[in-house]
């Protein structure tokens, strides 16, 4: 582990993990923009179509209730290796970091959309009962109340999402999407190279501190509810 | 009597079907005129609440029709609805502010909706706030506002759109006797002012005393009696009526018929205790307290009491007199049918 304290292992392999975590903050970015793209939707079309939404609709809310369960159900690196053809066909390849976006984007997309549903259901009916006896249409009760009501709530969740997915990125390491997650097993696991491991645990756990840190701290200022 | 504003017509609302189906309301006729301020008093689960969801349809009546302002609601169409909701808002129990915006973003709300540009909704949300006097809370959060502070918000916000009625669902059971009294000033005030006809849905006696002209009262899903305040509080003929009329929720039955009583009405006075003592020494008449629900709010005395007087006619006329002469305090001779 002394090798740690060494220039030699950071001319050696500093690009390699500097690469490593750009690869993996791509990977992020581009899974969580395009997941949320599909689970705020999602959630958003549970909370309108549940029992007692602005919009109830048993069959649309059993049958989005179903497909996110069966989304959520597969464990991800399962989930890789069933939609393998798909991801070829979406983005012409199975591996590298584009490969991995988009099983990263399906796995996430229904566990985001969960984690929507969850965030607008603490919207108080009340507030939503007294902008519908002001005339509001289903968008706008969406758009001007649910959406802003929720937003320290959001992006709390926003956090778990992302944490959620860079968990997913090391998995997606295994067949060779690239990223952190790549570089502990091929050097750490495959090579029995433990310096390579801890540096990148350590590089994981400090991403992760850092994006809890900063989505609360963003959450705390936006919520006007604790002033 | 001047024109109506909200016409209830046989209106049923019934939850649920089959062997659970609850009956909410039945038949209830209300006839609101434009410009007064009608009360709708019940106990609670007497379907007070639906009935004032009915009105706006918030609630679609199971059968039965709603006329506001002419229109009927129950025929619109969805979006003729929305429109047809500018016209009659609402206040409620929780006020039910949007908490991540400020007062004024809270009194815009309605009309960003109904497409007001921005600048002129900002410019009458700001007279608005001043209106119900709180110009100085505007970039306040509803965090940062008392319950009643919270509620004059509510109310500016639905009168943002030139209301033609308010509903009031509760609108002071949340808050303290003193808040209470400064908000149903203010809607009394309004209503003279603006001339908007208000709705007060409530289960306290006191709120119907203290803004309204005329009341339904409702029980079990019905309308058990309806008319002028005076007239139902001084000659209540229902057993529901009764209960919310006699004072801490004195059961009529315990009274021996023909009961010669007096419901008396403090109204901000100083203290009320010495009004009995002071009847007995000053005119050496005893009368029995049958029930009271009195507050002391501030040092003044506010609520009810009803007390039996003598059968002596001549000594039940001096008492009479006596504390009619007080100030602050009415007094109406009341009637037993028990």
């Amino acid at each position: 582990m002394a090798d740690l304290l060494t220039a030699e292992f950071w001319t050696k392999y500093g690009p390699l993990l500097l690469d490593g975590t750009i690869d993996t903050l791509v990977m992020i970015g581009i899974s969580t923009v395009f997941a949320y793209l599909l689970g705020l939707p999602l959630g958003v079309a549970l909370i309108l179509t549940q029992p007692h939404g602005i919009r109830p609709n048993n069959i649309i809310y059993k049958v989005l209730g179903w497909i996110i369960n069966v989304g959520r159900s597969l464990p991800f690196i399962i989930l890789m290796v069933a939609i393998m053809d798909f991801t070829k066909l979406i983005v012409g390849t199975k591996i590298g970091v584009k490969g991995a976006i988009v099983p990263l984007v399906v796995s996430a997309a229904p566990f985001i959309a969960r984690m929507v549903e969850t965030s607008l259901a603490e919207v108080d009916a009340g507030v939503v009962e007294a902008a519908q006896s002001m005339g509001a249409s289903t968008f706008q009760i969406v758009w001007k109340v649910y959406l802003p009501e929720a937003k320290p709530s959001l992006v709390l969740g926003g956090a778990i999402s992302i944490v959620t997915i860079l968990a997913y990125t090391a998995i997606a390491g295994a067949i060779g999407a690239g990223g952190l997650g790549d570089l502990a097993i091929r050097y750490g696991y495959q090579r029995r190279y433990p310096p390579m491991l801890l540096v990148t645990v350590i590089f994981l756990i400090v991403l992760v501190q850092l994006i809890q840190s900063v989505f609360s701290r963003v959450s705390n200022r936006i919520d006007k509810r604790l002033k | 009597m001047s024109e109506s504003i909200i016409q209830v017509q046989h209106l049923n609302k019934t939850f649920g079907t089959g062997d659970t189906a609850v009956h909410a309301l039945e038949d209830i006729n209300l006839d609101i005129k434009q410009g007064e301020i009608f009360g709708i008093i019940g106990l609670s689960g007497a379907g007070k609440s639906t009935l004032v969801r009915c009105m706006n349809l918030l609630e679609r009546p199971t059968s039965g029709t709603v006329i506001v302002d002419g229109k009927e609601m129950t025929a619109l169409s969805e979006k003729e609805l929305r429109l047809a909701r500018r016209d009659v808002t609402m206040i409620f129990q929780s006020f039910n502010l949007l908490m991540q915006r400020t007062c004024l973003k809270n009194v815009c709300f309605p009309m960003e909706i109904s497409g007001v540009p921005a600048a002129q909704a900002r410019k009458r949300a700001a007279e608005l706030l001043e209106l119900v006097g709180l110009a100085d809370k505007a970039d306040a959060y509803p965090s940062q506002l008392s319950g009643g502070q919270k509620q004059r918000v509510a109310i500016a916000r639905a009168l943002a759109t030139d209301p033609k009625v308010l509903l009031c669902d509760e609108a002071t059971s949340a808050l303290d006797p003193t808040t209470t009294a400064s908000i149903l000033e203010l809607l009394k005030d309004l209503n003279a002012k603006l001339g908007v006809t208000v709705v007060v849905i409530t289960h306290q006696m006191s709120v119907i005393e203290e803004i309204c002209s005329r009341v339904a009262i409702l029980d079990g899903g019905v309308v058990a009696e309806q008319g002028s305040v005076e007239d139902i509080f001084s000659h209540p003929t229902t057993d529901a009526a009764r209960r919310l009329v006699y004072p801490g929720g004195a059961s009529v039955e315990q009274y021996p018929a023909g009961t010669h009583a007096v419901r008396v009405a403090f109204n901000g006075g100083t203290a009320y205790q010495p009004l009995i003592a002071s009847l007995a020494i000053d005119c050496g008449v005893k009368v029995n307290i049958l029930g009271a629900d009195t507050r002391n709010i501030d040092g003044k005395a506010f609520g009810t009491m009803l007390l039996g007087l003598p059968d002596d006619p001549n000594e039940a006329a001096k008492a009479l007199s006596y504390i009619r002469a007080q100030p602050n305090v009415s007094a109406e001779e009341v009637e037993y049918h028990g």
